[in-house]
């Protein structure tokens, strides 16, 4: 090829790490204000499909060994089981809980068991949209 | 005042898309319509941040986020299309 693309290449390595932090954010905070796992998943998501664009899919393949498929598989089952698990309890399937605790840094916190199901469902849009995206670009 | 400044410049950024829509509907070549695109998204985020000033919230400093790092990659991808063609190599050399 002989292209020089070092600019792409060093600009995305920092951009990457913005990206994966906003979308780490958007997931956190998706409680009472704008984002969620969907939203948060999404901006991962782009955060991969910026790595594959600027990188070759050996390379991201190596540096994170991650197969998609089985990730989504895994978010699907996470949600599933997370809304098993009040079945436990006797509560009702997908019933969800919180509680407020005192943590050393972040003081009196909110913790919501709605958490595992959003990261189910963080999980399963990355493995999803990069698996859509990384099927639609190979040309063989 | 500063409503009347920001309501002119909102009928501004309006003005600017709606060019812009004419370059990707009417553009003779796929780089007019990548530029276009472009700008589109550059309105996009400086029209929600003076809608914000508007309303004088800070709700919707997350969308400026979101629509600056879409804008962003499709930028790259589409200037990848056009320069090579194939827009993720599946191996580097």
């Amino acid at each position: 090829m002989g292209i020089n693309d070092v600019i792409l290449k060093t600009v995305a390595k920092a951009v990457v790490l913005i990206i994966l932090t906003f979308g780490i954010y958007l997931f956190l905070s998706g409680h009472n204000s704008p984002g969620g796992g969907f939203v948060g998943g999404l901006v991962l998501a782009s955060a991969f499909v910026l790595m594959f664009l600027s990188y070759d899919t050996e390379t991201v393949k190596d540096a994170i060994p991650i197969d998609f498929k089985k990730l989504s598989a895994f978010g699907v089952l996470l949600a599933v089981l997370s809304g098993l698990g009040p079945l436990l309890f006797g509560q009702n399937f997908l019933e969800q809980s919180f509680d407020y605790f005192n943590l050393p840094i972040f003081g009196k916190t909110e913790l919501a068991t709605v958490l595992i199901f959003e990261a189910g469902i963080a999980l399963t849009v990355v493995g999803v949209v990069v698996n859509i995206i990384l099927s639609i670009s190979e040309d063989e | 005042m500063i409503y009347i400044i920001l309501t002119i410049a909102l009928s501004l950024f309006v003005l600017a898309i709606l060019l812009a829509l004419y370059r990707i509907i009417r553009g003779p070549s796929m780089p007019d319509r990548v530029v276009a695109l472009d700008m589109i998204g550059v309105n996009l985020i400086s029209a929600v941040a003076v809608f914000s000033v508007f309303l004088k919230t800070h709700v919707f400093l997350e969308v400026i986020l979101v629509v600056g790092i879409l804008a962003f990659i499709s930028t790259i991808a589409l200037a990848r299309f056009v320069e090579r063609g194939d827009i993720v190599e599946h191996k580097h050399d």
